[in-house]
């Protein structure tokens, strides 16, 4: 967009940032209106929503000369318009050429924004009149070239007001219609002469909210009312509103959020037709008048601040959240620091000092939550996209679904959610192409037609729990062995359900048997596994045949803070996140068998798990040689478990994560660093990688 | 050649340009090494690091400094050159290369000199210490000659191990 450097082009890039934000923001509440829109009985309050949505996009794609956007959704905008006044039905061809067209100003904006490619203007061109043809022959009761009567009310005005700019709109009015001047109210009897109110009627094919908007270039806008003068439509009326304080970059009355178009039930064509039964022709001013329904703006202002219509909000760059947690963690680690330096003290002498101490801990504790809490963002983030994607998907697949989420309120760190979409869409068309079975299948198998898919999400302990369920045909243990055999793998009859489905996570492996381009090829469940495994989660699989299965991803609360255990080995200190640990032991010397190739296990209540000594692991020096002079540390993931051998438990301490890659590189075995209380670096150990790797020494020595 | 080299790394304004032609001056065995000041963010004593796990044995482990994880390399270690000790003497330089921080033990530290063009030579082959690709030149002032080192190059080669294939920042 910038084509020499300058102040100006800077600012436009912010005001493009942020039309490029806000129409985002439209498409997705629009895609979301009209897959949840009930074409019988449609609701007016989504119909205008989906109307305000197309409008304000249109008014800044038009004020920044996004011309093809704003074309676009003009003529979206058009045939929205008749149908939210009932003068047109929907129907579902109309629904999907409207998801269409959301799609392809999602093109548009991508390309304009300079990260997609060009949309050829043919597509576009195509989809305008497919949207024009709708209104060709979509028409309800009544046609857009029919005139209708409108009354126009200009006034009260007071002495600096000339006559001369009233006449100028009405000369001006003439273009648009037949007027004629409706006679005044008389003066209340008793009271001051009422200031000046003009009345005229107007039969036109203006529609009302171009007539609002006209009348907004003409006249003061807080002077005008426009109400249709239909048979029996009283009700209906609108006001042009001065909102347009906010409208500060927009030059046409058409961008302002002033229209009030709150069409309500009495001017839908049933109603309507049941209401001009009753009288009548009317007074032409007094049911208008009577009925006038002032303006709601719930409309946000047009460069303003309010990033929803719910909530106020501010938006502030990630960049500066990101500061702000850095800066609360440096604060942790130095209270830490105190807290330890001041551990040696007397206790009863320094006491102001102790209380001080203990109140700064609380502090920096709810300050490190409060600041956490900034990044987090509700599940429905996440959620929101996944209706459109059933849709889609289920009508490829020629199944039944209906997808059902529960916990959106459910809240995630903003960094976490965009790295979940990709994995639990996979998951999704995983259950779609292969856990849920035709309807026809259903129907033979006692299940009603309509599949369930059902998302859900909630905390549990510090972590937040994902889950993608549905009541299709279930894993197949059998299918799952024998592919496993087929390629090598060892396994064994008397695996447990849970070590089966883990086999699915292994790279390649996939037991459909043709290959569609919604999933099958065997590359995904791997890629879920390391992207969950990257933001410090596991994935979980529960499965029963023709029941259904249930994917679980347990994710920590949040990417910079941890719970975890710190354990002594020679003279490091290393951190084991908390939520691996199944438990500890001093084992006695018994309990440690040899295995070939010098592998050992322990025996816990039955069960053989291999041990992994961390300082051999990690080449370092551990103080304790013998097993039974140190401790067991029982580590579990993706339900294999193993004993780490250490010599000794520190303490339990919530850690601020490091990252030891931004200067150096990435060591196995090590997912992150931190800093102690006493200054010093501590590693936070991979325990994925830990227990993978002495399953896999256990399995070569077995 | 080299003349070129050192206005060209100089860049536009003068300032920038005479920056360029100072070099910190430090100790490795008998050798003295020159090294652009602009990318020696500070210099440090000596602290116990806390080790990383199978590592090579001249990265001696990372440090906290003030908030960030730094890793530390000893070069005396890296490159042979007799018993490392480490004491109150120590010295630690802190670099900015490639946008990391990493350390680097020396020797000892002497001065920041300015090296104008003609002082500068290229460096003949000779089976020095270095690999002759991270070398830049000989720099020589008064009796001392300087081995001038690209130490962007070297930190970030492969096998001083600290940065993985195709991650360079």
């Amino acid at each position: 967009m910038a084509q020499n450097s300058g102040q100006n082009d800077g600012d436009m890039a912010q005001f493009h940032a942020m039309f490029f934000d806000e129409a985002a923001e439209h498409l997705e509440r629009m895609e979301a209106l009209l897959l949840e829109l009930d074409i019988e009985r449609a609701d007016s309050e989504q119909l205008n929503a989906i109307f305000r949505a197309a409008h304000s996009i249109k008014g800044g794609a038009g004020t920044f000369g996004f011309r093809d956007i704003a074309d676009l959704t003009h003529e979206m905008e058009t045939v929205f318009d008749r149908i939210r006044k009932g003068e047109m039905p929907l129907s579902p061809e109309l629904v999907n050429a409207f998801l269409t067209s959301g799609d392809m100003l999602k093109a548009l904006l991508a390309h304009s924004r300079g990260d997609g490619d060009a949309v050829a203007a043919e597509e576009v061109d195509a989809l305008c009149a497919r949207l024009r043809a709708f209104l060709e022959d979509g028409s309800g009761t009544a046609s857009a070239a029919q005139r209708h009567a409108l009354e126009l009310i200009f006034g009260p005005f007071d002495a600096r007001f000339s006559s001369k700019d009233v006449d100028a709109a009405l000369s001006d009015l003439a273009d648009f219609g037949v007027m004629q001047e409706l006679p005044q109210d008389p003066p209340k009897k008793g009271g001051r002469k009422k200031a000046v109110e003009r009345r005229f009627r107007i039969l036109t094919e203006v529609s009302q909210s171009d007539m609002v908007d006209a009348l907004g270039f003409m006249l003061p806008t807080d002077k005008v009312k426009v109400n249709a003068l239909e048979p029996g439509a009283g009700s209906a009326g609108a006001q042009l509103v001065s909102g347009g304080a906010g409208d500060a970059g927009e030059t046409q009355a058409d961008g302002a959020e002033s229209f009030g178009l709150f069409v309500d039930a009495a001017t839908l064509p049933a109603n309507r037709a049941a209401a001009a039964k009753g009288a009548q022709d009317a007074a032409a001013g007094a049911p208008a008048k009577a009925g006038v329904t002032p303006l709601r703006r719930d409309a946000k202002p047009a460069t303003g601040a309010g990033a929803s219509a719910d909530a106020a909000s501010i938006r502030v760059s990630v960049q500066k959240v990101d500061q702000l947690i850095n800066l609360v963690g440096e604060l942790v680690i130095t209270q830490a620091m105190l807290a330890q330096t001041a551990s040696t003290a007397d206790p009863v002498l320094y006491e102001t000092l102790f209380n001080g101490l203990a109140q700064l801990q609380r502090n920096s504790r709810d300050l490190q939550e409060a600041a956490m809490s900034i990044r987090m963002l509700p599940m429905s983030f996440v959620f929101s996209r996944f209706p459109r994607v059933v849709h889609d998907v289920a009508a490829k697949l020629g199944k039944e679904v209906e997808l059902r989420t529960v916990g959106e309120g459910t809240e995630l760190d903003k960094g976490l959610i965009e790295r979940n979409t990709d994995p639990l869409t996979h998951l999704v068309r995983n259950s779609l192409d292969h856990g849920l079975e035709s309807p026809d299948e259903r129907e033979a198998a006692g299940k009603p037609r309509k599949g369930a898919i059902t998302l859900r999400a909630y905390h549990q302990g510090g972590a937040i729990v994902i889950e993608v369920s549905d009541d299709g045909r279930g894993l197949s243990r059998e299918k799952i062995l024998a592919k496993a055999r087929e390629r090598g793998m060892a396994v064994s009859d008397g695996m447990s359900d849970a070590e089966v489905w883990a086999l699915i996570f292994e790279a390649g492996f996939s037991t459909a048997e043709q290959v569609t381009d919604v999933s099958g090829r065997g590359v995904g469940m791997d890629v879920v596994r390391r992207n969950i495994q990257e933001m410090g989660g596991r994935v979980e699989i529960e499965s029963a045949a023709g029941i259904g299965s249930r994917i679980s991803i347990k994710l920590p609360l949040t990417l910079a803070i941890l719970d975890g255990m710190s354990v002594r080995v020679g003279g490091d200190v290393f951190i084991i996140p908390l939520g691996y640990i199944s438990e500890s032991l001093q084992p006695t010397a018994d309990a440690i068998k040899s295995l070939a190739g010098g592998q050992h296990v322990v025996a816990v209540r039955g069960d053989y798990l291999p041990v992994l000594s961390l300082a051999q692991a990690f080449n370092a020096r551990a103080e304790v040689e013998r097993y039974e002079q140190g401790i067991l540390v029982i580590l579990e993931s993706e339900g294999a478990k193993t004993a780490l051998f250490v010599d000794g438990l520190v303490g339990q301490h919530q850690v601020v994560i490091k990252s030891l890659e931004t200067n150096y590189r990435k060591v196995a075995g090590v997912s992150g660093a931190t800093i102690m209380g006493d200054g010093r670096v501590a590693m936070i150990l991979d325990v994925a990688h830990l227990v993978g790797l002495a399953n896999s020494r256990l399995g070569k020595a077995a | 050649m080299m003349m070129q080299q050192a206005t060209q790394a100089g860049g536009q304004g003068a300032a920038a340009e005479a920056q360029a032609n100072e070099f910190l001056t430090f100790t490795l065995g008998s050798e003295e090494y020159g090294i652009e000041i602009l990318k020696v963010q500070e210099i440090r004593g000596w602290e116990q690091p806390t080790t990383i796990a199978n590592a090579p044995d001249f990265i001696k482990g990372v440090i906290n400094l003030r908030g960030t994880i730094v890793p530390i390399v000893d070069l005396r270690i890296k490159f042979n050159l007799g018993d490392p000790q480490y004491n109150q003497f120590t010295v630690v330089i802190i670099l900015n290369v490639a946008n990391r921080v990493v350390g680097a033990v020396v020797d000892s530290v002497s001065d920041v000199l300015t090296l104008a063009g003609e002082q500068i030579r290229p460096a003949p082959e000779f089976g020095g210490v270095l690999d002759m690709q991270h070398i830049t030149g000989l720099g020589t002032v008064d009796q001392r000659m300087l081995i001038l080192v690209d130490i962007e190059k070297l930190m970030t080669s492969a096998d001083m191990a600290l940065v993985d294939a195709g991650t360079v920042h």
